[in-house]
């Protein structure tokens, strides 16, 4: 206990640091949600036409998947479950950052990394899905999948 | 948890009242002086403790017999003024409503400030981020028109739709044990939200568009995780995960 003379002055009262009203967290809570559903169904029906439906599992190789890619409806599916999934998953990541990153810097950091992460993935994934083609023109003959005839 | 008289029938033999059975309880109490040492430490008092005793009735002994300096809130001691929320073997309780003989006297008890909120000295904690988020949420009657000539008048329907969240004693019980309040105290916290739902759902109240715009916020009803903490905490037993998510559906069918 230290000789103090001097009263210190009264804390400041709290504060809010301020306000962010707005319908982001409430679109972010129902995307949440409805994606999910729309996963469920997207994810189950993938996992049941590729390891389930006629020849099951063994019928997976390459001549599969661009088979299925050369469907606009396959297109469309995969696109959407990528895309879905995507940001499902990376606006739970976000929540468990804003939950756990006490620091301002910390939180900023990671969430950064975390939407490069996001990006990247998309981009990557739909440029596939829309410009794959299994038997490229001008390719060396010996790099071809065997069902590729000129 | 009602006391029950355990000797009755020894009573109506003798005609005597049983003598009601002591036995000794050591606390383990969190203290904190910031005038002797920014350190927290922990310390133990062994006292003497009746069956019907309260936790509470144990702390006043260690203070008023023991050591002078423990600093703990309490106010009406009968589990309504809500200053003694503290944490009791790992669980927010008010002290003044946990009988020892519940919280296993048989090993130290554990007690320690809330968390969540600066700590002041031993058990008392700064309230005043509680009480900010709460004054935010306006919790008092918002209409318009002329001042009422007579009663306002509601049905009993009315009345019970929100009657689970007029219990709210302010203890923060709720709000230091949610883990996200713990590490973003800028969030509002149960409490807030559960005195907000007492007004949007008060059928005389004309605010809810204002409380649910105050909630509709990054640090509002959306940063709830339903963990159910705050329900267990609750020492009024209000069922606030509950409350939370009707505001948060008031919140949906209010913006589609």
């Amino acid at each position: 206990m230290s000789a103090q003379t001097t009263i210190p002055t009264p804390r400041s009262p709290y504060a809010r640091r301020k306000t962010t009203r707005g319908n982001f967290e409430l679109y972010s809570w129902v995307f949440m949600r409805a994606s999910g559903v729309l996963l469920l169904v997207l994810v189950f029906g993938h996992l049941f036409v590729n390891l389930m439906v006629g020849d099951g599992i063994k019928a997976i190789d390459f001549a599969f998947v661009g088979g299925k890619w050369a469907s606009p409806f396959w297109q469309t599916w995969d696109l959407l479950m990528l895309w879905l999934a995507m940001i499902h998953g990376t606006n739970g990541v976000r929540t468990v950052i804003n939950d756990y990153a006490e620091r301002d810097v910390t939180r900023g950091v990671l969430k950064g990394l975390l939407l490069l992460a996001f990006t990247f993935t998309v981009v990557l994934g739909t440029l596939v899905i829309f410009t794959f083609d299994p038997c490229p023109a001008d390719a060396p003959a010996e790099l071809l999948a065997s069902f590729c005839t000129a | 948890m009602t006391a029950v008289l355990e000797n009755t029938a020894n009573t109506a033999q003798d005609g005597q009242a049983g003598a009601v059975a002591s036995f000794e309880v050591t606390l383990k109490i969190r203290r904190y002086n910031p005038e002797v040492s920014e350190e927290a430490i922990w310390e133990e008092h062994t006292v003497t403790a009746h069956g019907t005793d309260r936790v509470l009735d144990a702390l006043h002994k260690i203070k008023w017999e023991l050591d002078g300096s423990l600093t703990f809130r309490r106010s009406c001691a009968h589990g309504i003024c809500g200053s003694d929320a503290m944490r009791i073997n790992g669980r927010n309780r008010l002290a003044c409503k946990t009988l020892l003989k519940d919280v296993n006297p048989d090993k130290p008890i554990t007690v320690e400030p809330i968390k969540g909120l600066p700590v002041v000295k031993d058990l008392v904690v700064d309230m005043e981020p509680f009480f900010a988020s709460y004054r935010e949420i306006m919790p008092f009657l918002i209409t318009s028109g002329n001042e009422p000539s007579r009663e306002n008048i509601q049905s009993q329907a009315d009345r019970d739709r929100f009657d689970d969240t007029t219990k709210c004693i302010l203890c923060a019980a709720c709000t230091s044990s949610c883990p996200v309040f713990w590490t973003d105290g800028q969030y509002f916290g149960p409490a807030a939200i559960v005195n907000a739902h007492r007004f949007i759902f008060d059928s005389r109240d004309e605010g809810a568009t204002q409380r649910l715009e105050v909630l509709n916020d990054k640090e509002g009803v959306w940063r709830c995780r339903t963990t159910f903490n705050c329900t267990e905490a609750c020492p009024r037993g209000i069922e606030v995960t509950k409350a939370i998510q009707e505001v948060k559906r008031a919140m949906i069918t209010r913006a589609f």
